[in-house]
């Protein structure tokens, strides 16, 4: 081992800083959620929420000078065991764990309790660098790809099964390391299409327009224009895909108009008609051009279309009822404001009563009055609309923003395809936690338990993030010895 | 050794949708922190700050006199913070408070069910057992350590110093539901006046609650007080006098005891009622404390009505308290003179009508004929005036001048008696005996017994005691009420305004002598007060239900009247018999203090008497 670097010189600076000033940040806020008048000096009292926190910075700290100190050569060598290792701790939790308020992810040893779902992710993330390192290893190739979604679903799954949705879900952010690794975008763009499906069949499911449900009706029409528009862009010509165009809002207008004037009827056998026309027609295309790829346009039609007579049953069989309202809730389908939505609904006064400057800081009479749930952990981002207002969610956001720009620069500054695939992976899982809790305290996402990464009350996942961060920092600091392998 | 070269492109993509969504937010996080603030910035508030409502002391009310008749006093309630409780003693609180174990449960389940208590938090004090004795209160203070959790709350409650004049005064109950909803001045478990002038003068009487405003937390749990910007001190409810003399009234209601009726005493000058007896009564502190609701459904179901006002709500043919009307429409409209004399041989004998009258001298002129209440005397003169086509033009015409007189008086609407639930009584017009008989398919002897107070007629107590009133200020009346007095408030002005009815008052003075000579040597000579001049006339209301209703009407003395008097007893038989001692025993006890020994066999007598008996035979 060759040890010619100093890490205090070859750390990333700029990123430390950013970490601390976000822990720093983080601690304030739970200091602000906990703080009582009466108990001025508490936070270095370590049986409060701050206090632990405290301790749990110090660890964490303490676990980032320790990461440095490794060889990166030692955690590339280390990643399949890790993995192997986390995956069996998995398959062992869901024998031995007890139901802890409806989730058995926990293994109690005496007075310690370990989640290791939580820490999963660490290993999983180095194994998918690793098999990526591989120089063989080629996303495009079916195999390849195949092996990768199979490293990151099987942790996910076991964790599921756990009931932890909120931990499992974290494991879709590893897409995008998948696309920057040469996955072909039609996958992203399937994923988008799935979602927004969903969102406008859910969001309009009770709306019915004269005769025509209209959710499946706009839906299906977006199907046709796609279908049309990948047709055009396969055979590198417009023509399909303005006829289509034009045939859609003609017959349609007309249908609109004697659907509301003369007679009502369901607009959906017009879009069913139109749909399988086209579909016709890409198929006659095929055997007058002999281009394979309109097998693909032809599938993804038939795909979604399957896909939309299955979301009704995916939202009211495959998913659990309070799944169920949280995604009403923040579709704005619902409003609930005393149940489900009682926590959306106070973050949100929390967050809007702060306006431009913020109530102050121990101001905020919210927080203080312990209004919102879960206001240390997953809503802590309410603490910092309500005392520091705009200025301070903003801040925050722009923090993020600079730390996920400046972890992908990182990324793409490694020599090793190890160092960059995991930049990417955590700068991913960063990324979607924010999206994911961010969105949810606004009320945009459903109300899943994801945390503010470095801001949320929880040892372990700052822990955790600490962990990830620093194993890139280290990647980073040794990427010029690299070199002389 | 580096691959995907073609795919570096793709950073700024994966960084472009990053920010892209990080740009979303911040316009998401400025709509809702600035665009839109206000709403959630009024929620919050709401949320965080707690808004105590001080109660204002209500208004005391006092007799004419000066003398405290309601006040408040303070009752002690058991409450109880549920979160708070831990094990203790349950047996001996239980024994403590007088209740059974399987009691103290029941309470605890009906406290904590939602659908009974909807406001009910394990975290804000609930009251468990209301209405604790002062001796129970003593006792639990000292014990109170022992039960974590509980804590003695009290409350004000009216205090009923002479326990009379229920109708008058009425109680005071939780608002209603149906009330909460129209007057957003109350909020659940506010006390409202119910009944008299607690309900009357509930806005002058309530005062207005003030705020103290604290900070609180999710659960209800109150914190600290805030700033004290925003607090308001409570202003108490302002004094009422009444013109009730509480004396007059207590001794009106014991000589109405065992009876069904009403007294109505008025002051002629001013309109105050001196005293509004209405019996069967119940005391007014039935209707606080624990047996509140008890009692309450007791009076609901006692079959003499005890919660019916009968001296404003009660309707009755007035019988001969009606004459002196008709023999003064009889002056004013010269169908007859002081000197006009009627024949009567046992009654109005005309076209195979008889109106029976009782043994008295005959023929006979006005005075006399008030004196000795002679049926045929005002039979005749109410035919001469609807036969006096030439006066009138028609029976009907005429029927209508002389129910106009009649409403004048103070009949057939409601007098405007500053109490909840006024009747307006019965007085017929042209119209309705057209609809009854036909256009001109009636005539004078069709409605002849009107003239005597019978047939459709109906008037309250409070009416006949206001005819009263007229005849004693020689022509009109100040409408009757109980409140004399607002503290720092004017009392309505209709109550300073004179009614005339449009009757000389010389004819008036012929009437006051037929009166005199009634107490003297007529119908009313049982009533005769030693030293004072009265003036009386009696009334016998048949009443085809049973036994007739005894009724009197009167004042005292003859010049400058200080009182003047209706009562009425149903199904007690002749007005002499209940009507006439009732009404001077009261006037003499208002106008001397007390009762001639000569007379106290009388109000022995009437004290005494039951005619409750004959009521129960309806």
């Amino acid at each position: 081992m060759i040890r010619g670097r100093n890490i205090w010189y070859s750390i990333d600076w700029y990123t430390v800083i950013l970490y601390l000033i976000l822990i720093v940040w983080g601690l304030a806020s739970i200091y602000e959620t906990n703080f009582e008048a009466e108990s001025l000096s508490n936070l270095f009292r370590f049986n409060t929420l701050a206090g632990k926190q405290l301790l749990w910075i110090f660890l964490s700290l303490a676990t980032a000078f320790f990461v440095m100190m490794l060889d990166s050569r030692t955690l590339i060598a280390l990643s399949y065991p890790l993995y192997i290792i986390f995956l069996a701790l998995l398959i062992l939790t869901l024998f031995v764990a007890p139901d802890i308020r409806g989730s058995r992810s926990w293994i109690v040893l005496g007075p310690l309790s370990l989640q290791p779902a939580e820490y999963a992710l660490f290993g999983t993330v180095l194994a998918l660098s690793k098999m990526i390192d591989n120089y063989d290893f080629n996303l495009t190739k079916f195999s390849c790809f195949f092996r990768a979604c199979a490293l990151i679903l099987l942790p996910a799954f076991l964790i599921l099964m756990q009931k932890e949705t909120g931990i499992a879900i974290v494991y879709i952010s590893l897409l995008f390391i998948l696309y920057r690794e040469g996955m072909s975008s039609l996958f992203l763009f399937a994923a988008f299409c799935a979602i927004t499906y969903f969102i406008l069949i859910v969001k309009y499911a009770s709306v019915v327009w004269f005769m025509t449900p209209v959710g499946a009706w706009i839906v299906l029409t977006i199907i046709l224009l796609v279908l049309a528009f990948m047709v055009s862009l396969y055979l590198r010509q417009v023509r399909f895909f303005r006829m289509t165009l034009l045939v859609a809002l003609i017959t349609e207008g007309i249908g609109i108009v004697v659907s509301r004037y003369l007679y009502a009827f369901n607009l959906l056998y017009i879009a069913w008609t139109l749909l399988v026309l086209a579909l016709l027609a890409a198929v006659a295309l095929y055997f007058k051009t002999f281009k394979r790829r309109l097998w693909i346009a032809v599938a993804f039609a038939v795909f979604s279309c399957l896909f939309l007579k299955s979301v009704d049953y995916i939202f009211t069989h495959l998913l659990e009822p309070y799944q169920r309202t949280r995604i009403e809730i923040a579709l704005g389908v619902t409003d609930d404001p005393k149940g489900g939505g009682y926590n959306v609904h106070q973050a949100k006064i929390a967050i809007g009563s702060g306006g431009f400057l913020g109530k102050g800081f121990l101001n905020a009479t919210q927080t203080k009055l312990r209004y919102i749930p879960e206001q240390h952990t997953d809503f802590i981002f309410c603490t910092i609309g309500e005392a520091q207002g705009f200025c301070g969610t903003a801040g925050v956001l722009i923090l993020f923003s600079l730390l996920l720009v400046r972890i992908i620069q990182l990324a793409e500054r490694q020599r090793l395809v190890f160092g960059r695939v995991y930049g990417y992976s955590i700068a991913a899982i960063i990324f979607f936690h924010l999206a994911i809790n961010i969105g949810m305290v606004v009320g945009i996402v459903p109300v899943i338990g994801i945390p503010l990464p470095f801001f949320s009350y929880g040892g372990s996942s700052l822990w955790t993030f600490t962990l990830l961060l620093f194993t890139l920092l280290c990647l980073d600091a040794s990427r010029e010895d690299i070199l002389l392998r | 050794m580096r691959k995907n070269y073609n795919y570096e492109q793709r950073k700024y993509i994966i960084v472009g949708f990053m920010l892209l969504v990080v740009l979303f937010y911040l316009g998401r996080l400025f709509s809702l922190q600035i665009l839109d603030n206000e709403y959630s910035k009024t929620l919050a508030n709401d949320n965080a700050l707690y808004t105590r409502i001080q109660y204002p002391s209500r208004g005391l009310i006092y007799d004419r006199k000066g003398r405290l008749m309601v006040g408040n006093q303070p009752i002690y309630n058991l409450m109880v913070i549920t979160r708070e409780v831990q094990p203790f003693d349950t047996l001996d609180l239980c024994c403590t408070l007088g209740i059974t174990y399987d009691q103290y449960r029941e309470r605890w389940r009906n406290m904590t069910n939602r659908r009974l208590n909807p406001g009910y938090s394990p975290y804000s004090l609930q009251c468990i057992f209301p209405y604790l004795t002062v001796e129970e209160y003593g006792v639990l203070q000292e014990k109170l350590f022992r039960y974590p959790g509980f804590y003695i709350q009290n409350q004000s409650v009216r205090q009923y110093v002479y326990d009379v004049g229920a109708n008058i005064v009425g109680n005071i109950r939780e608002v209603s539901t149906q009330e909460l909803q129209q007057d957003n001045y109350y909020v659940q478990g506010d006390y409202i006046g119910d009944f008299g002038v607690e309900k009357w003068y509930e806005n002058y009487l309530r005062g207005e609650k003030g705020e103290k405003v604290f900070l609180r937390d999710a659960y209800g749990g109150v914190k600290t007080h805030y700033d004290g910007a925003d607090d308001k001190e409570a202003i108490p409810g302002k004094n009422l006098t009444l013109a009730i003399d509480v004396e007059l009234q207590a001794y009106g209601e014991k000589l109405m005891q065992n009876k069904a009726g009403a007294i109505v005493a008025i002051e002629p000058e001013t309109g105050e009622i001196l005293a509004l007896v209405s019996s069967p009564t119940y005391k007014p502190s039935l209707l606080i404390g624990r047996e509140r609701g008890n009692n309450y459904k007791e009076l609901l179901e006692n079959p003499y009505k005890p919660l019916y006002d009968r001296a404003i709500m009660g309707t009755y043919p007035p019988g001969s308290t009606f004459k002196p009307t008709q023999g003064l429409i009889f002056l004013q409209e010269n169908i007859i003179t002081p000197y006009t004399a009627y024949s009567c041989r046992g009654g109005f004998i005309a076209s195979g009508i008889k109106v029976a009258c009782h043994a008295h001298e005959s023929p006979l002129t006005l005075i006399p004929a008030i004196s000795t209440s002679c049926n045929a005397y005002f039979c005749h003169g109410f035919k001469d005036m609807l036969d006096n086509v030439a006066k009138y033009g028609s029976s009907g015409a005429a029927f209508e001048v002389w129910k106009n007189y009649i409403v004048k008086m103070g009949y057939g609407y409601c007098l405007g008696v500053d109490l909840p639930g006024e009747s307006r009584g019965f007085i017929p017009n042209n119209d309705f005996y057209s609809k009854i008989y036909g256009v001109n398919g009636w005539g004078p002897l069709t409605l002849i017994s009107i003239s005597i107070g019978q047939g459709e007629i109906l008037a309250t107590p409070l009416q006949i005691a206001n005819l009263a009133a007229t005849i004693a200020n020689r022509g009109y009346y100040i409408p009757p009420h109980v409140v004399k007095e607002i503290e720092n408030e004017d009392i309505d002005e209709i109550y300073s305004q004179p009614h005339y009815t449009g009757i000389a008052p010389n004819h008036y003075e012929t009437i006051i002598s037929g009166m005199r000579m009634s107490m003297i040597s007529g119908t009313c000579r049982i009533g005769e007060i030693p030293d004072v001049e009265a003036c009386g006339k009696t009334g016998t209301a048949q009443n085809p239900h049973g036994k007739d209703h005894s009724a009197f009407m009167g004042f005292a003395p003859r010049e400058n009247p200080r009182i003047a008097i209706a009562v009425y007893v149903e199904n007690a038989g002749w007005g002499a018999s209940y009507g006439v001692p009732i009404g001077s025993l009261m006037m003499e006890k208002y106008l001397k203090g007390e009762i001639a020994p000569s007379r106290k066999w009388l109000e022995e007598r009437m004290m005494q008497a039951n005619t409750l008996i004959f009521s129960e035979e309806e």
